[in-house]
């Protein structure tokens, strides 16, 4: 039986971002699109990837998970920053609404915000560019881990944030960084052997190269090693998120 | 029978402000108790204690018997809290807001009929589309309210629900509150206006430096000694310099201020007869005009109690 208050404050986050559409989907997906046009136009004759492959195919992917782990972090982030600032948070805390079931609303709508960007951005794309699918299962499965890892880490991030520019901070300098690091408009093949080994630190690589394979069936690292390490990766964190929604940590003072 | 709220030896401070030094209370169910006390007293960190807002450092506190850290879901099922600050969410309507609250508590369409009601019993009922955004500060207080009550909650707490609020709300919400305290609700109400607690509360608490300094019905606070007292204010004829020879000690006694044509006499209500006091002033000499009395209240009582232990 799915719970009433978990579903309703799963539906109060997702009409959340839905009200505020033309900034929360509609921006993401034209930024996104930018960066196609632009790096597929000037880098496609420049960068090496796979054999076989157009250097603009090759870019979807990366693309399209980079979105995702864009707005999914966003999402549960801003929520709850916004939430607490302006201190009606207090309406969700006076509620029975277990610490679980909080922290399962909050991913699901960042999860449904990621992909709703995510897919919006691969449909407009195929109408250009063919894109192989080699793997519908492990397209799926690196979407939605992917986007279940960044949502916990926007729950993390928007406890722990006070103020907005801490959040923003926390964005600039950690997922902005690391997601573009994360192998979106290059194979970490071509990188020298030093860079490779610091991208494979880059969790986000995973969660890109996963996804790729899901498409070409190629990657640079075998994608059930991947699937693992963002399982164990999104494990981790969500333990992490819950004990401090238990714990009350930053929310109940 | 289970008391309403059990609050047993809370403790709470912050860096090195002792916010709560130890609170002891309990409230019945059915009562409507007055929490007063001075700005910074402690009432809101003790109000976000019972509610889980905040965490006791020490002590413990139950509603209706479930322990608000152990069983806090049935504890926040039984209670709810109108905040004393004006928060709200910008992105939904009145009603949208109300369904989300109601949807907290896992109630769904079969509780449309009493979010209805709540409007309608607080005035809400031609704005339930509007904005929150777009309601002044007193209707968003009202949605506050609504908000609080939308669970039907049998122990209600307001923190200071009409700080800021215009007189006419201000009945329109006493009204509201007595109601429901009449329908079996236990009210806990905080605020800074004494008569509204005067008025409303059966029993009060008087909190001041995270303590609480008093704690009785209504009627015996009013009873104890401050209360017992009467001021005399008098009008003269003329502007007193020099108080006659002819007044008699005893009614000189009474004088605690002389401005003027003005003298405030402060009397035992109970045994002193103001006809005689009168007689003796005029005997004196001294030419009455015009008279009032005042009685003290709540207010006289908090100020002495206050004052009492800061000075001791
Ligand atoms: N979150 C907080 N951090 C630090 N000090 C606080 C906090 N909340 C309350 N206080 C302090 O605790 C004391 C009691 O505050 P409060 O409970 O709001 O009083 P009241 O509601 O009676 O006016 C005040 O001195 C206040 O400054
Ligand atoms: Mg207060």
């Amino acid at each position: 039986m799915i719970n009433r208050g978990f579903y309703t404050l799963f539906y109060k986050e997702t009409l959340r971002f839905y009200k505020v559409a033309l900034q929360t989907i509609l921006a993401p997906i034209i930024t996104t699109l930018l960066y196609f046009l632009v790096f597929s136009h000037v880098l496609k004759d420049r960068v090496m990837v796979f054999e076989d492959l157009s250097y603009t195919s090759f870019l979807i992917p990366g693309l399209v998970m980079m979105t995702i782990i864009q707005n999914a972090f966003a999402n549960s982030s801003s929520s709850l920053i916004q939430s607490k600032v302006t201190g009606n948070i207090i309406f969700l805390l006076l509620t029975p609404l277990s610490y679980v079931e909080f922290y399962m609303a909050f991913i699901l709508a960042a999860m449904v915000r990621g992909l709703v960007v995510g897919i919006g951005v691969f449909l407009i794309v195929i109408c250009f560019v063919s894109v192989p699918v080699h793997s519908y299962a492990f397209l799926f499965v690196f979407a939605l881990l992917a986007s279940a890892v960044l949502g916990t880490l926007g729950i993390i991030a928007g406890i722990w944030a006070e103020k907005f520019d801490q959040l923003a901070g926390f964005q600039n300098f950690i997922i902005m960084p690391l997601s573009f690091l994360s192998g979106v408009f290059y194979s970490i093949h071509s990188l020298p052997a030093f860079w490779q080994m610091v991208s494979h630190l880059n969790p986000f690589f995973y969660m890109v190269d996963g996804f790729r394979y899901g498409f070409f069936g190629v990657s640079d690292t075998s994608p059930w090693i991947s699937l693992v390490l963002i399982a164990l990766a999104f494990a981790g964190l969500a333990k992490f998120a819950i004990k401090l929604l238990k714990q009350g940590y930053k929310l109940r003072h | 029978m289970t008391a309403a709220i059990l609050i047993n030896n809370v403790k709470k401070s912050y860096g090195s402000l002792d916010a709560l030094k130890g609170i002891d209370l309990t409230i019945n169910r059915g009562e409507f108790f007055g929490l007063l006390g001075p700005n910074g007293a402690g009432k809101s960190t003790l109000i976000n204690i019972i509610a889980g807002l905040a965490n006791a450092d020490a002590g413990s506190v139950s509603v209706l018997g479930h322990d608000v850290v152990v069983d806090y879901r049935q504890a926040r099922q039984a209670l709810g809290v109108v905040p004393q600050e004006l928060v709200f969410d910008a992105f939904f309507s009145v009603r949208e807001v109300l369904k989300i609250q109601s949807g907290y508590f896992g109630l769904g369409k079969e509780n449309d009929v009493w979010i209805d009601e709540l409007l309608e019993a607080l005035a809400l009922t031609d704005k339930a589309s509007v904005n929150m955004r777009a309601l002044s500060g007193g209707m968003k207080r009202r949605v506050l309210i609504a908000q609080a009550l939308v669970h039907k909650p049998e122990v209600v707490i307001l923190d200071e629900p009409t700080a800021g609020v215009d007189v006419e709300l201000r009945k329109l919400l006493w009204g509201f509150v007595e109601q429901l305290n009449q329908k079996g609700h236990t009210i806990v109400l905080t605020t800074h206006y004494l008569e509204e607690a005067e008025k409303l509360c059966d029993r009060i608490a008087i909190l001041n430096h995270g303590e609480v300094i008093a704690l009785d019905t209504k009627a015996s606070l009013l009873q104890s000694e401050i209360c017992s007292k009467l001021h005399l204010i008098i009008k003269t004829a003329e502007p007193i310099e020099q108080l006659p020879d002819a007044l008699a000690p005893s009614i000189r006694d009474k004088i605690k201020h002389l401005d003027g044509c003005q003298m405030r006499l402060e009397l035992d209500k109970d045994k002193d007869v103001i006809v005689d006091v009168l007689a003796a002033i005029a005997n004196a000499g001294i030419k009455v005009v015009d008279l009032e009395t005042e009685r003290a209240d709540l207010e006289d009582v908090f100020i002495e109690l206050t004052s009492k232990k800061a000075s001791s």
